[in-house]
């Protein structure tokens, strides 16, 4: 008797976890593609055109691919759990972070010969640029008391002209090879460049995370804000902060995106994004309403959208159908996490737990 | 102390960050703006400085066409007036062409009175040719976001005696409502690349087909011409056939996909330049060749500069042209128009060419890229 009341309490502990959702999906499209095609996961060693050795094979391209969402993962959930709302203008954002840094390695001609400027300036120059967008999307929100979707709704649709217009309208192509790097491979070095930056990002977060109580002051404003500014926090400044650090995260990404084409399409590039990055966060069963949140699980939650489309890719489903399949996922995760089914889950199980004692 | 002096620091911020959102959208919306107005001057030689090469080129012998009418109008006392609708600049290389090939002709040296409306929106589109209307001009020119919704407004400008022209893309409604109408002919585009594609002869076509967004007249276009010889011919298959929506890292990841399941292809179809370049970053990272005498065909559309480029230096193959210098056909309807003529014809199809690596000269690199 005590032992079935273990196993429940132990499979309720399961899938009470909050890791429980984003594995189970992870397994569930790895057990899929194990059955369908196991070469999926074959990797293979080979050179690219240039003659360096490369890596490649459909997990490469995951880990890849996955990484700017995975960056713009990690603002998301801070931005989340502050504001118990969400950035949707950081698909536009990344346009303007992607278009200054073309401007300053462009200059003012959009077929220089030769980098204007070295390249890391041009990106400290778009990350100052990303971060005061996010300042201004972070000030709407918490002094002026916005709806988080509402106040980045005006970046959202401003945003691509704006990235246009630092361009002057012009499509800027950035010359040499070192500038691909960043998109690409670094000669010698057989993993994608931007696994390598996705790799930093997250073990930066982690680490401030760990040292810093950054963690700790948001999820107190976002669990309760007045009780946070009792307790001598400044909700509105952490709330700022939060959109800040979504600022740089936009600027890391903008570097990759920009470097993978060495040029930049203002109304295509990291497109719907916003709602990929979204979702990483509910796919890590974080809740969208704000407070308690876990960086690593939204993190995974990143990759299993890139899982899920390279998949989708794979069996050829096409790619303007890739949005209603995330839809079903969405609809999935929000239905589960809903008080009404979790209500009735906890019934079910109650009632499960009753008739055994009888 | 600091909460202070950060809190100002965040007005301040906000405050300038607003001010940069007013000067982004200023470009953007439907609001019009005065090309004869300064600011806008300002604008079109920076919009200019890559674009005047292509444009000025292919442009000059229009350009000559339309001085005469501006000469006789002026004249005969007064500018011509046109109110130009167009998409957003920013969609794509094309349309930055397209505006920056408008703003060169209709200009004030040139005899006309001209304001731009951008948008991709229709509702808004049709707003600005209401306030055009109001405003009096004489002619309209419509590159429509969408195909439906313009009956009353083009009813409207007919009523108050304005000549509709459209260009570019095409609308459903009669064609009483306006006056002509000056487009690409992307199913003939479509045509010309696979009959290219057809006379390289090879034993097996084996195509990625990296299509556009789905229902827009440039993939049907495009589309179909390939469908057809797919459908028609036995060596002819299909190993994918994905929308990137235009966008080339979608390219690149569809692309990747096909490599990384190990399956066969030679020839790589995208239906822009953009895409194609995302089709070719995929090949550069699997050590896959691509170009003249290569592996693997490499097929373009829209004549970007640098896309020629690729072409002159043997890494793409073919590159199929839309025209965007409509203004020297639009001044040619005008001038017809102001003479008291009528038109032989409402629908006028563009010239169009296909660019093959092989052949392809700096002269070409220099007159039709965009």
């Amino acid at each position: 008797m005590s032992k079935t009341n273990n196993e429940t309490s132990f499979f309720k502990k399961l899938v009470g976890q909050q890791f429980f959702i984003p594995i189970l999906v992870l397994l569930v499209l790895v057990v899929f593609n194990l059955i369908a095609d196991p070469s999926f996961f074959k990797i293979a060693f080979g050179t690219n055109n240039a003659g360096n050795p490369v890596l490649s094979g459909s997990l490469i391209t995951i880990l890849d691919n996955g990484s700017e969402l995975a960056i713009l993962a990690i603002g998301m959930t801070l931005v989340t759990a502050a504001s118990g709302g969400q950035d949707i203008s950081v698909g536009a954002a990344v346009a303007i972070a992607g278009s200054t840094l073309l401007r300053v390695l462009c200059g003012s001609n959009s077929r220089p010969d030769e980098l204007q400027a070295p390249i890391i300036v041009a990106f400290l120059v778009s990350v100052v640029v990303a971060m005061l967008f996010g300042a201004f999307n972070g000030v709407l929100v918490a002094y002026f008391k916005i709806q988080p979707m509402i106040a980045t709704l005006i970046l959202y649709t401003a945003g691509r002209s704006i990235a246009a217009w630092i361009n002057n309208n012009e499509l800027p192509i950035v010359p040499g090879e070192t500038f691909t790097y960043f998109g690409g491979f670094i000669p010698g070095i057989p993993i994608p460049t931007p696994v390598f930056i996705a790799i930093a990002c997250i073990i930066i977060i982690a680490l401030v995370l760990k040292f810093t109580n950054l963690g700790l002051y948001t999820q107190a404003v976002g669990i309760n804000e007045s009780a946070s500014k009792l307790n001598g926090l400044n909700p509105a400044l952490i709330k700022v902060a939060s959109f800040v650090i979504l600022g740089v995260c936009v600027a890391v990404v903008g570097l990759i995106k920009v470097s993978r084409i060495s040029t930049i399409n203002y109304s295509v590039v990291a497109k719907d994004i916003e709602m990929d990055a979204i979702l990483a966060v509910a796919l890590g069963g974080n809740s969208l309403a704000g407070g308690k949140f876990n960086m690593a699980a939204s993190i995974i939650g990143a990759y299993i959208i890139q899982f899920l489309t390279t998949t989708l890719y794979k069996y050829k489903v096409p790619a303007d159908a890739l949005p209603a399949y995330k839809a079903v996922v969405v609809i999935i995760l929000v239905v589960i996490s809903s008080p009404t089914v979790k209500d009735w889950f906890s019934n079910l199980t109650k009632k499960l737990k009753v008739k055994e004692v009888a | 102390m600091l909460k202070k002096k950060l809190a100002t620091l965040l007005a301040v911020t906000m405050v300038a960050a607003s001010i940069v959102g007013c000067g982004g959208s200023n470009g953007n919306s439907a609001e019009t703006n005065n090309a004869t107005d300064t600011t806008d001057e300002s604008e079109s030689p920076a919009a200019d400085d890559s674009e005047s090469p292509a444009a000025d080129d292919s442009e000059s012998p229009a350009a000559d066409d339309s001085e005469s009418p501006a000469d006789d109008s002026a004249s005969s006392g007064g500018t011509i007036k046109v109110g130009i609708i167009n998409n957003d600049p920013s969609e794509s290389g094309y349309r930055t062409a397209n505006d920056a090939d408008l703003k060169a002709t209709f200009s004030a040296e040139n005899g006309y009175d001209a304001s731009f409306a951008y948008s991709m929106k229709n509702d808004e589109q049709i707003n600005a040719a209401q306030k055009f209307i109001q405003d009096g001009v004489d002619y309209l020119l419509i590159s429509a976001a969408d195909t439906s919704g313009w009956d009353t407004v083009l009813q409207d400008a007919k009523d108050n005696g304005i000549h509709v022209i459209l260009f570019d893309r095409t609308i459903d409604a009669s064609e009483d409502l306006y006056d002509a109408s000056i487009v690409s002919d992307m199913a003939k585009e479509g045509q010309m690349a696979v009959d290219w594609l057809t006379e390289q002869g090879l034993d097996t076509y084996n195509i990625i087909h990296i299509q556009g967004v789905m229902g827009s007249a440039a993939q049907v276009g495009r589309t179909g011409a390939l469908q057809d010889a797919v459908d028609a011919n036995d060596n002819w298959n299909i190993v994918v056939q994905q929308t990137a929506e235009w966008n080339a890292e979608k390219a690149q990841q569809i692309v990747q996909s096909v490599i990384d399941s190990g399956e066969e292809f030679n020839v790589i179809y995208a239906e822009n330049d953009d895409m194609a370049k995302g089709a070719v970053a995929a090949l550069d990272a699997a050590n896959i060749s691509h170009g003249v005498g290569k592996d693997v065909i490499i097929m373009g559309f829209d004549t970007n500069k640098w896309a020629l480029e690729e072409l002159l230096a043997g890494n793409w193959n073919y590159d199929g042209q839309c025209n965007p210098f409509q203004s020297s056909y639009i001044s040619n309807v005008i001038q017809e128009l102001e003479a008291g003529n009528t038109l032989s014809e409402k629908t006028i199809i563009m010239d169009e060419k296909g660019f093959d690596a092989e052949t392809i000269t700096q002269e070409d690199v220099d007159t039709y890229g965009i």
